[in-house]
């Protein structure tokens, strides 16, 4: 085994300062990604600080009326948590959408949002890869890239972020607590939290090293009646999304007030569709409606040679989820 | 005698059942020698060249680390270069400096613990002389060639199809599928005073003897091959993989028992795999239906050193009478690892080819695709005009179709649907050849009432442990419990390897046959006791039950084995047996296996979303023996078409040469969410010419129709037609 150093600390305090001061200690939580990347000899920490025993894995209230879940909370736990169940159904489907059972059980919510890309050159060190090796090369974008993103992708690399319960969060407007290096708390809105690979794939995110993750926090909404999460994918269970869409809306007197439309499996990052949410507010649900919106959110998506059918699948896919938010 | 589900529960269930689920039964890499050492590979990261240089400075340097070996520093092996004109060139790992596809092994770093092992591998610096690669076989293709001999046309068919009005020219493609078998390859290897003794995952323990005494030039007699248990394989262990000779070097080099046990990443290339291949099917009918031409032309890549060629167009030569047939095959080099036979091998690609191409001519001569196939039933061997040894297929397409429903099908693509799916039906049909080869078993009854039987077979999943015991058990008349099988030992009376599904019909044989001669040994010790009221008796007049023995009609005659034996002064008879088929007599019938498959898909088609909701397979394969074993392996079958058909794909990215998702999680074998009811039926067959079982193999044929009849449902269900697997949701939206 590649020798490493294992520290179980007690405080956030602990955690954040012993990450901070060396560049290859990571946090190790349920492990389900982390050690899996290192015996593939992807990620090679020298020092694994054990998180997974502090107190942040409560799922509670907000006092406006949102939910908060804690970033050391199970995924299956947070999945049927009851206040997560009845106001935020969409969020337990996206959970349950992913991997199995198994490793819901031990996967957490902040790992969730850490977890790396599935590209297969990511994956294999054998191979070029600008996330895993900067400046070594993409090959997925001329290579197999039937996974890959149709929006939002570079030269440099055109992985995507593999996550179902992050492309509900980023459809619910979620808030990503953080714990800083300096022992300060910030708060980072979903949409800002992942990023576009651009000239640094390596970074996923915007999160600074050492900075860690406490809870996400989820603003009341009136979608709960009206949401839904649809995976498409290979096989029925254990594979990750071809296109997955979170879809919610919220009706008033027969009219849509707010929608929200967000994808995965196109983008380094859970994919907002904005224009389209706006260009339904305002109107009655209808197929024919959901199905403009649909197109137009696929409108500037910029294909690879092996996924175009990423564009139709997911034009197909937002306006299935979006009747099935509306439930017509 | 029809078998269906429920019956089929009343089976005995598997004797290695409890083993299994406690944890007893003991896989390759549990097996260990005290002293024993890890070995841990280091694959290649080009497809084509030469090593320049193996870098092991740093790697040698950590903790528990013993010695890195590769071609540089192993002591070479006795194995004679192969012919120019030789076939089969095995491959064997860490010979040369010569790299013929990517992530081939070329060193083995051996140290205390398999995780210092592991750790110092990823320390080797290996520098190369890269050459150009070619793994994609569709821009070979004009270079493949005819390994062997074509086999000549059957009538005029190119001239028929030509003059034809009705009829279909399409070609379909498979990509690589690999058998991802739960146990990944490994072996124990042993040497002590000139003596080798390995445990090794493998299919057949004979081969592996012998390609281990020819490797290091020993008798055969010091070589000793363990195969208890194999954690499937499906044809991956059917040739030796490079962890067997690795292993074997390695503990000889250092003097010390050595274990190698595959990653699962590692693992794409510890064997071959199912091939890429590209076939065309050209078929023309008459207006009733009646085939008149059939050309079936079928090509698949081979490696850069081996022709590993499997036949495709078995099916087009014996499935349907057709006065014109063509079959054409080939193969093309690639930079990959020989390919290998993987269950239903060749078959199951033919099927889908020319199941597919007459559901497609079904449409054009609007005739339902199950009359279609009866009206170009096949009632003598159509290439032979031998007689079947017995042939049940009309009555598998009758029952199946019926338990099916088959008959409420609208004919109309598109015109059945549930709600807002599309409703697909489709069928087709199989064949796999019954093979039979020589087998031994040996069989000791002894006093205490209990029996061994010992045969150096394996069992790599289908329930030979089962199937033996209850053969032995019916010949016998013996209770199960009494009996113990014994296999996976090249110490016990030789038999094949464990494949082509002829396991129960070879082997089943030798231990029937050994059986009768242990009773005709055991009757001819109690006709020598003083008191016995056998003399004179006919063996053919006795009766063997439970453990006892009487002439008919005659319980007053009754005796126990046991008490026979009891006084026998070796308290015990014991016959070793070699079996052989009856070649002449098979020879003048042509023996297989057929099935026919009804299934039904439910298609979400706006995500292109597939579900095989129903499938009802019905077998005949002569008599089912292991009721439950059978149902399990037509099960198996079914589940294995689904992944073939709907999820199965080994990526290989042809710029690098090199296998993209060699793991579980990016290789989509099917879930249990994938898989719908599945229901079998088996339809006996009564043949005596086959065996003296009666008993045909069904571990492959269970799988043959069953892409076909997927693809072919999915047409009917969107009016799609797709001729390249898998159907992933991207080729329907
Ligand atoms: C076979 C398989 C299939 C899967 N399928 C899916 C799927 O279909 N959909 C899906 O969404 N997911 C899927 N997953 C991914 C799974 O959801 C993640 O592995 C899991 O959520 C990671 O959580 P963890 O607690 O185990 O993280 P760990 O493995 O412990 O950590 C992962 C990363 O997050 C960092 N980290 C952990 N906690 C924090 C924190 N609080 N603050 C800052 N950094 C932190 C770690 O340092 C590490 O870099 C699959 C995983 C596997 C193995």
């Amino acid at each position: 085994m590649r020798p490493f150093a294992f520290k179980r600390v007690t405080t956030p305090a602990d955690a954040v300062k012993t990450v901070k001061e060396n560049a290859a200690a990571r946090f190790i939580a349920g492990g389900t990604n982390l050690i899996d990347l290192m015996k593939e000899g992807v990620d090679l920490p020298n020092e694994l600080v054990d998180i997974s025993r502090l107190s942040l894995s409560l799922v509670r209230s907000l006092s406006g009326g949102g939910v908060s879940i804690g970033a050391l909370a199970k995924n299956a736990d947070t999945a049927n948590h009851p206040l997560v169940r009845k106001g935020f159904p969409m969020l337990t489907q996206a959970i349950l959408a992913g991997a199995s059972p198994q490793i819901r059980n031990m996967a957490t919510n902040g790992g969730n949002l850490m977890q790396r890309t599935r590209c297969a050159y990511f994956y294999d060190v054998a191979t070029p890869c600008n996330k895993r090796q900067p400046g070594s090369g993409c090959s997925a974008k001329d290579g197999l890239n039937r996974y890959s993103a149709i929006f939002g992708w570079s030269d440099n690399c055109v992985a995507i972020h593999p996550s179902d319960m992050c492309v509900a969060l980023a459809a619910l407007d979620a808030v990503v607590n953080v714990q800083t290096v300096d022992g300060r708390e910030r708060k980072i809105n979903f949409a800002d939290f992942h990023r576009l690979p651009e000239n640094a794939p390596e970074k996923d995110n915007t999160l600074a090293h050492g900075e860690m993750i406490t809870s996400i926090d989820i603003p009341k909404n009136n979608f709960a009646p009206t949401s839904y999460y649809l995976k498409v994918r290979d096989r029925a269970s254990y594979a990750f999304a071809l296109v997955s869409v979170a879809a919610a809306l919220e009706l008033q007197n027969g009219t849509i007030k707010q929608a929200r439309i967000a994808l995965g499996g196109v983008a380094h990052k859970p994919w907002r569709c904005f224009d389209a949410e706006k260009a339904l507010v305002g109107k009655k649900p209808s197929a024919e409606l959901f199905q403009e919106a649909a197109k137009n959110a696929m409108s500037d998506a910029k294909p690879l040679s092996d996924n175009g059918y990423k564009v139709r699948l997911a034009e197909r896919a937002i306006a299935k989820a979006l009747r099935r938010s509306a439930r017509i | 005698m029809t078998y269906q589900n429920q019956q089929q529960q009343d089976g005995p269930s598997r004797v290695d059942g409890r083993a299994k689920v406690t944890g007893t039964a003991k896989y390759i890499a549990e097996f260990s020698f005290p002293g024993m050492v890890h070995g841990y590979l280091v694959q290649s990261t080009i497809a084509k060249g030469k090593i320049r240089d193996i870098d092991v400075a740093d790697a040698e340097k950590q903790p528990g680390v013993v010695k890195v070996l590769s071609h540089k520093n192993l002591s070479k092996l006795a194995i004679p270069a192969p012919a120019p004109d030789a076939v089969v060139r095995p491959f064997y790992a860490l010979t040369s400096d010569e790299i013929r596809f990517n992530a081939q092994p070329i060193a083995v770093v051996v140290a205390e613990t398999f995780e210092q092992a592991r750790y110092a591998a990823s320390l080797v610096k290996v520098t190369y002389d890269k050459a150009d690669h070619s793994t994609d076989l569709a821009k070979v293709i004009d270079a493949a060639f005819t390994p062997g001999r074509e086999q000549p046309n059957r009538g005029t068919p190119e001239e028929v199809f030509a003059a034809a009005e009705i009829k279909i020219d399409a070609t379909y493609t498979i990509p690589i599928e690999h058998h991802n078998a739960m146990e990944p390859h490994a072996t124990v290897a042993n040497w002590e005073n000139g003596k080798l003794t390995v445990y090794d995952k493998t299919q057949g323990i004979q081969g592996t003897t012998g390609y281990l005494a020819g490797a290091f030039g020993i008798d055969r007699a010091n070589v000793r091959v363990l195969s208890p248990f194999v954690g499937g394989a499906f044809g991956a262990a059917l040739r030796p993989g490079p962890n067997l000779i690795i292993a074997a070097m390695a503990s000889r080099e250092i003097g010390r028992p050595v274990k190698v046990v595959y990653s699962r990443r590692q693992l794409a290339t510890a064997h071959g795999y199912r091939p890429e291949s590209i076939q065309t099917v050209k078929v023309a009918a008459d207006k009733e239906g009646k085939l008149t031409s059939l050309t079936h032309e079928a090509t698949h890549n081979t490696s850069g050193y081996e022709n590993f060629s499997e036949s495709l167009v078995g099916m087009a030569r014996g499935l349907y009478a057709c006065p014109n047939v063509r079959t054409v095959s080939k193969i093309a080099r690639i930079d990959m690892q020989t390919p290998l036979w993987m269950r239903a091998p060749g078959m199951v690609s033919g099927a889908f080819a020319l199941e597919s191409a007459l559901d497609e001519l079904s449409y054009k001569l609007k005739i339902d695709p199950l009359e279609l196939r009866l009206r170009n039933y096949a009632e003598t061997d159509p290439e032979t005009g031998k007689p079947f040894s017995s042939k049940e297929l009309r009555e598998c397409y009758r029952q199946a179709a019926e338990r099916f429903g088959w008959s409420k099908r609208n004919p109309e693509p598109r015109s059945m649907r549930d709600g807002k799916y599309l409703i697909g039906w489709g069928m087709a049909s199989g064949m796999w050849p019954a093979g039979q080869a020589p087998a031994s078993a040996r069989v000791t009854l002894n006093a205490d009432g209990t029996a061994r039987v010992e045969s150096g077979t394996t069992d790599i999943g289908p329930g030979t442990y089962t199937t033996m015991t209850i053969i032995a058990s019916q010949t016998l008349g013996l209770p199960l419990e009494k009996i113990t099988f014994v296999l996976g030992d090249s110490e016990l009376p030789p038999s094949p390897a464990q494949g082509g599904s002829t396991t129960t019909s070879s082997v089943g044989t030798a231990v029937k046959e050994a059986s009768e001669l242990t009773l005709k040994e055991l009757m001819a010790a109690a006709g020598a006791q003083n008191d016995s009221p056998f003399s004179g008796a006919a063996f053919e007049d006795l009766e063997f039950k439970d453990g006892t023995v009487q002439i008919k009609g005659k319980p007053e005659t009754n005796r126990k084995y046991a008490d026979i034996l009891s006084a026998h002064p070796d308290r015990k008879v014991s016959v070793l047996h070699r079996s052989t088929p009856d070649s002449g007599e098979r020879g003048k019938y042509v023996i297989a296996s057929h099935g026919a498959q009804f299934l039904e898909v439910r298609i979400d088609e706006e995500i292109g979303n597939i579900r095989v909701t129903r499938v009802v397979q019905g077998t005949a394969a002569g008599k089912i023996i292991n009721p439950k074993g059978a149902h399990s392996q037509e099960m198996g079958g079914v589940v294995w078409g689904i992944g073939m058909a709907l999820t199965e794909k080994t990526e290989v990215d042809h710029a690098l040469g090199r296998i993209m998702n060699p793991n579980l999680a990016g290789y989509h074998v099917p879930v249990n969410a994938d898989i719908g009811k599945i229901d079998t039926i088996f339809v006996e067959e009564d043949d005596k010419i086959v065996n003296p079982l009666g008993a045909k193999g069904l571990g492959e044929l269970g799988m043959v129709g069953i892409p076909a009849a997927i693809a072919n449902a999915v047409f009917h269900a969107t009016g799609k037609r797709v001729r390249d697997l898998p159907i992933t949701p991207d080729k329907l939206v």
